[in-house]
């Protein structure tokens, strides 16, 4: 390696950084301060810098977190290298000693108060936990090639979520969860992602339709058994390989959906689990007959897939009504449109979509919306901030600003393939996966379209823990993507 | 590095998620903001606001229907302050037909409140006149942020049994702990059966979902009201107490200190529970409460302190009944059982002092006449009985434990909150202030002629005297017959049955009546009626005697049972008896003769408050404490039994009763 005088450094660095991540950075981070003045404007506090206000404090959060980034890029990529470890497990203690030291802030033992400033080490685990990943993968020889690699790829992903649920900040915990993606990308086989997939689908299509009923059974559990026909012939064709077997399920399926039909409307009832029961089954026995002529693993593993959905089926409506509590079954009935419920859960959605809808195209212009002024949205300025957005700013601000995020989350993924080395790709990854999660569940969740999962959206919710957690992953993913080219092929 | 090819296509996997998921949410909001036209109506600066809807309090009324509280509507201005806009002040304050100064100087006060929140509700201005209240809701669109609550008030027929109705207040941060149910500014009871019987009175609040635009104008319901929730009323309370009754007896008691409790002894109704000095339960309603509410607090005379239920009192003569049955129960007497009265119990080495009459005497005649020595004696055999109970202390045991059957020492569990348990010393008593062993039927002779360190409620002694009437059992006193829409509660036809053979009532009764035909209390003769009753003059440390009478009529098959009680006012004869009679004619009767009218206004006029103002304040305050205390043994009460520490300082062993 050669060595460079400190200003020749610096100059490489400069020419070397990725500008077009900090300007992407900076447009966020003025429109969220921007947003937060907007949302907690009142006649009383006209100035948008007092701070006394909302908007103030989140404009010196924003300015520290740019003082913050400037001396993160003079940090060396190698001290974050050798000490992923160590960040790791001091950041692991924080997160444990704060389940025992916090105060509990509206049911959640999250947040570590000195003085005046209030910290989440939730929020800085994140980078933490990017960095332990990235050192773990570039242990020479580490693949996810076996069991042993997964569990400890997993552990390092597992073990902030348990301390941050136990911190009772489950939302901020499921963000880890997101690291599938950086798992599936080095090497994770694809299919699980298929199955969580899947899973997510049945669970919704059950019972969003559980009411309704059709053939003698619930609608859902009817359209449910048509996705895995459905898919248990794609599978054959496209997975397995073998038209003849997707070809022949295909007709015996037609085949038998007429019959049921014309049955049915020659005025004999068939039962549905009758039915299903008949064409799953039938599908299994065939295709283990099929297996001596085929790709056996291949349809082995298409058999499992089939049972395991009709087994997934059924476990979803035991554990809905036995496993989840009361007020997580009903912030799903009330997204998945079940239930109407305008004075607990579904209010916030109910009013943050009113104040969306009263946006229009253009929007009322800043500083003018009305809903959010009025407080009829609660938390506008944490996690519903997108209200604001949207009621003022319209189709078009709203647009634009997803336009933006998704720019940034694109560019930190051809960051991430940039990348010489495995260290620094799958950093990248990880901070594209930690924006992914926010960005889908937190504009869902303002939309109707997710649960209710209290997580802010990165660089415009209050609060300087989150401004800076983001801060921290930007600018260690800039330095190590600045140096990339003194680790070259060599 | 070996670049894997196969695994960097994956990245058009994860690109393309995001991509997706961002198109759908481009897709979403283009529904929402662009498409949707129910969003975009029901947005246009609309909003849900809900507001709860009180549901109107259960009424009150009396054993004869007649109506004695009931409700009249209030309204409170109210504003949240964070949805408040620019609005004009003056045609508000016009509106209010209050000056600029004065509402600018209630907004401050306002804020400096300690719950002041600029997203709650809070109160600007309460009980609003109706006119005010019409003016305003015409104008209120123009003062966004203002609304309007309407709250109620309480009503009063009648000025008379404020410590059996009691009265409203707004919650306080503890209520708001204890129950779910409230939100800051709800009323809840705070005294009498407006407290215990809150769970029934208030009925389920409601609330409705409006769609109110900006500018704080409500537009209509939502989903057609499909949403709302229609509060319930307030289930109505029909109270045993007479008021007519009720009335008669506190305008007696004007003047003194002291409770008058009237029993329907067949079903534990109580027909008249007064407490003296008494208040005007108006004076607790709406804007004036909190004054005077600290002004009733104040008072030296403690107006407040429901003498009726929480004051203990040495029972007095009143209490020898209930020796005389003890004794019969135990064999220790038999009727014809005489003993020596020489003015007074003498007997080792002391002496209680009683007044002349024949001697020996027997049980009837003792009754008659309230000898102290016939019952000092009883007492002293029961005790001495070494063959039967083994110790001074095993034969006490017993005793307690049929002091306790007839309603002594306990609280008899009426429904009214406060209640005091009194006080009947348990061995463990004895055995802690007088020291093990070291105590003899001589320590505690006094017991027998209720002084000592018994002490009962006027409560509890009517309660006695509905006892006797049953001949050998009472239900659990009540003020409520039954709640509407609900009906009886159980614990209030709970049957108690004392631990006395039902046959020694007789002879008990009779005395009752000789003293009444030809005794102590002739007083309280009724014509037409087979009046039963027992005077009692009880000493005590704070000056002249009280004045006691139990009594219950007619003989056979009875219809009101009566206990008096009127603080340092001499013998049981004089005001004891008197009052009583005037109770019961009233009620036997449902008039009063002229010479019985004559008794109770002489009654009426009789002040006894200037004299014993200190005194009186004294026992009041140590009364209380007895209260305070009694609560705190609640919670070994089964246990413990009746000991418990009696907090009334005073150690005679003397005690002279001159009836």
């Amino acid at each position: 390696m050669e060595l460079r005088s400190n200003d020749s450094e610096n100059r490489t660095l400069l020419k070397s950084i990725d500008w077009v991540t900090i300007v992407l950075y900076a447009i966020l981070i003025v429109a969220g301060a921007v947003s937060i003045y907007a949302a907690t404007y009142n006649f009383d506090k006209a100035s948008m810098f007092d701070f006394s206000g909302f908007s103030g404090k989140q404009f010196m959060w924003a300015g520290l977190s740019f003082i913050l980034g400037l001396s993160l890029l003079l940090i060396d990529r190698r001290l974050y290298e050798a000490y992923a470890y160590p960040i790791y497990g001091v950041m692991i203690l924080l997160l444990i000693v704060t389940i025992f030291v916090a105060p509990d802030i509206k049911g959640s033992r999250s947040w570590l108060v000195f003085g005046p400033v209030s910290l989440q080490p939730a929020e800085f685990a994140k980078f933490a936990t990017a960095l332990a990943l990235a050192k773990l993968f570039s242990t020479y020889g580490f693949a996810l090639n076996n069991w042993r690699n997964y569990a400890i790829a997993g552990g390092i992903i597992m073990l902030p979520i348990v301390c941050i649920i136990l911190e009772k900040e489950t939302g901020s915990a499921l963000v880890y969860t997101s690291l599938i993606f950086v798992l599936y990308r080095e090497g994770m086989s694809g299919f699980v992602l298929f199955a969580a997939l899947c899973a997510i689908t049945y669970f919704v299509v059950v019972l969003k339709f559980a009411t309704v009923m059709l053939m003698g059974i619930p609608l859902g559990t009817f359209i449910a058994f048509v996705i895995v026909m459905v898919l248990t012939v794609g599978m054959l064709l496209v997975y397995c390989r073998s038209f003849i077997l997707g070809r022949n399920v295909l007709l015996a399926y037609i085949a038998g959906g007429l019959l049921a039909w014309g049955l049915t409307w020659l005025g004999v009832s068939v039962n549905g689990y009758v039915f299903f029961g008949l064409m799953v089954g039938g599908t299994v026995i065939y295709l283990l007959y099929g297996m001596l002529h085929d790709d056996m693993r291949r349809i082995l593993i298409t058999i499992g897939f089939i049972v395991a959905s009709v087994i997934f089926m059924f476990t979803v409506d035991f554990a809905f009504n036995h496993v989840l509590q009361e007020h997580q079954q009903k912030r799903i009935t009330v997204v998945l449109g079940i239930a109407d419920d305008p004075r607990g859960v579904g209010y916030n959605v109910n009013q943050s979509k009113i104040a969306i809808g009263s946006g229009g195209i253009l929007g009322k212009g800043f500083l003018n919306g009305t809903q959010t002024k009025l407080k009829y949205v609660p938390e506008q300025h944490t996690d519903f901030i997108f209200c604001t957005i949207g009621e003022e700013e319209g189709f078009v601000g709203s647009t634009i600003v997803l336009l933006v995020f998704l720019a940034l989350i694109l560019r930190i993924i051809a960051l991430a393939e940039r990348q010489h080395t495995t260290f620094g790709r799958v950093y990248c990854y990880c901070v594209a996966s930690y924006l992914i999660f926010h960005l889908s569940i937190n504009i869902g969740m303002v939309l109707g379209l997710c649960p209710v999962i209290g997580i802010p959206l990165p660089f415009f919710s209050y609060g300087g823990s989150s401004l800076w957690g983001f801060t921290f992953l930007l600018f260690i993913m800039l330095r190590i993507d600045a140096d990339r080219a003194s680790y070259g092929v060599w | 590095m070996r670049k894997d090819y196969n695994l960097e296509k994956r990245k058009f996997v994860i690109a393309g998620f995001i991509i997706v998921v961002v198109c759908i949410y481009i897709a979403r909001l283009f529904v929402l903001q662009v498409g949707d036209s129910t969003y975009k109506q029901n947005a246009d600066s609309n909003a849900f606001i809900e507001r709860v809807i009180y549901p109107s309090r259960g009424l009150i009324y009396d054993r004869n229907d007649s109506l004695v509280v009931y409700n009249q509507p209030a309204y409170d201005l109210v504003m949240i302050p964070k949805d408040v806009q620019p609005f004009d002040t003056l045609d508000l304050c016009n509106t209010l037909q209050i000056s600029r100064e004065v509402f600018e100087k209630r907004l401050a006060d306002m804020k400096k409140g300690r719950n002041y929140s600029g997203y709650t509700q809070q109160i600007v201005m309460n009980h609003l006149s109706a006119q005010d209240y019409g003016r305003l809701q015409e104008k209120l669109y123009r003062f966004p942020g203002f609304s309007i609550v309407q709250r109620i008030l309480r009503q009063y027929n009648y000025n008379a049994g404020a410590n059996i109705l009691g009265d409203i207040r707004e919650v306080n941060q503890r209520d708001i702990d204890n129950d779910s149910y409230y939100r800051s500014g709800d009323y809840t009871g705070d005294l009498g059966v407006e407290k215990s019987y809150e769970r029934w009175l208030r009925g389920r609040k409601g609330s409705e979902i409006l769609i109110r635009d900006a500018l704080g104008k409500i537009k209509g319901r939502y989903n057609d009201g499909a949403n709302d929730i229609m509060p319930e009323a307030g289930n109505d309370l029909h109270l045993s107490i007479d008021i007519k009754l009720q009335e008669l007896g506190e305008r007696m008691m004007r003047g003194k200190v002291g409770a008058i409790v009237c029993i329907e002894p067949k079903t534990g109704e109580i027909l008249a529970l007064v407490s003296s000095p008494s208040y005007d339960p108006s004076l607790l309603i709406g804007k004036e409460r909190g004054k005077n509410y600290s002004m009733l607090l104040n008072d030296p005379r403690m107006p407040l302190f429901d003498r009726a239920i929480m004051a203990a009192y040495p029972p007095g003569s009143t209490f020898k009944p209930t020796q005389g049955l003890i004794f019969l129960h135990e064999g220790i007497i038999n009727l014809s059982t005489a003993y020596p009265c020489h003015r007074g119990f003498i007997s080792g080495g002391m002496r209680v002092g009683c007044h002349g009459h024949g001697s020996p005497i027997p049980l009837k005649p003792a009754l008659q006449t309230s000898c102290n020595a016939y019952f000092c004696w009883g007492l002293k055999h029961m005790l001495e009985s070494k063959r039967k109970y083994g110790s001074v202390a095993g034969a006490f045991e017993v005793w307690k434990k049929h002091m306790v059957s007839m309603g002594y020492g306990y609280k008899t569990g009426i429904d009214l909150p406060g209640e005091s348990r009194g006080f009947i010393p348990n061995v463990a008593y004895y055995d802690k202030n007088l020291g093990q062993g070291k105590w003899s039927a001589y320590s505690i002779i006094s017991d027998a002629i209720g002084q000592g360190e018994i002490l009962a409620t006027p409560l509890q002694i009517a309660n006695l005297a509905a006892t006797i009437a049953n001949r050998g059992y009472y239900i659990t006193p009540h003020v409520v017959r039954y709640i509407d829409g609900v009906g009886v509660l159980k614990k209030n036809l709970e049957r108690h049955e004392t631990s006395i053979n039902n046959s020694y009532y007789t002879p008990i009764v009779e005395g009752m009546r000789m003293a009444v035909t030809g005794g102590t209390c002739r007083g309280a003769n009724i014509a037409g009626w087979e009046v039963c009753g027992k005077t009692g003059t009880a000493q005590n440390p704070h000056g002249r005697d009280h004045s006691a009478f139990m009594g219950f009529a007619p003989m056979k098959d009875p219809k009101i049972a009566v206990a008096v009680y009127v603080e340092n006012a001499g013998f049981g004869a004089t005001f004891g008896v008197p009052i009583g009679a005037v109770m019961m004619e009233q009620y036997l009767n449902g008039k009063l003769s002229p010479a019985r009218e004559a008794v109770a206004r002489r009654m009426e006029n009789t002040s006894l408050y200037s004299a014993k103002l200190y005194g009186g304040k004294k026992q009041e305050g140590s009364n209380k404490k007895q209260d305070a205390s009694g609560k705190k043994q609640e919670g070994g009460d089964k246990k413990q039994d009746a000991s418990g520490k009696k907090p009334d300082a005073k150690s005679e062993k003397q005690a002279a009763n001159h009836n």
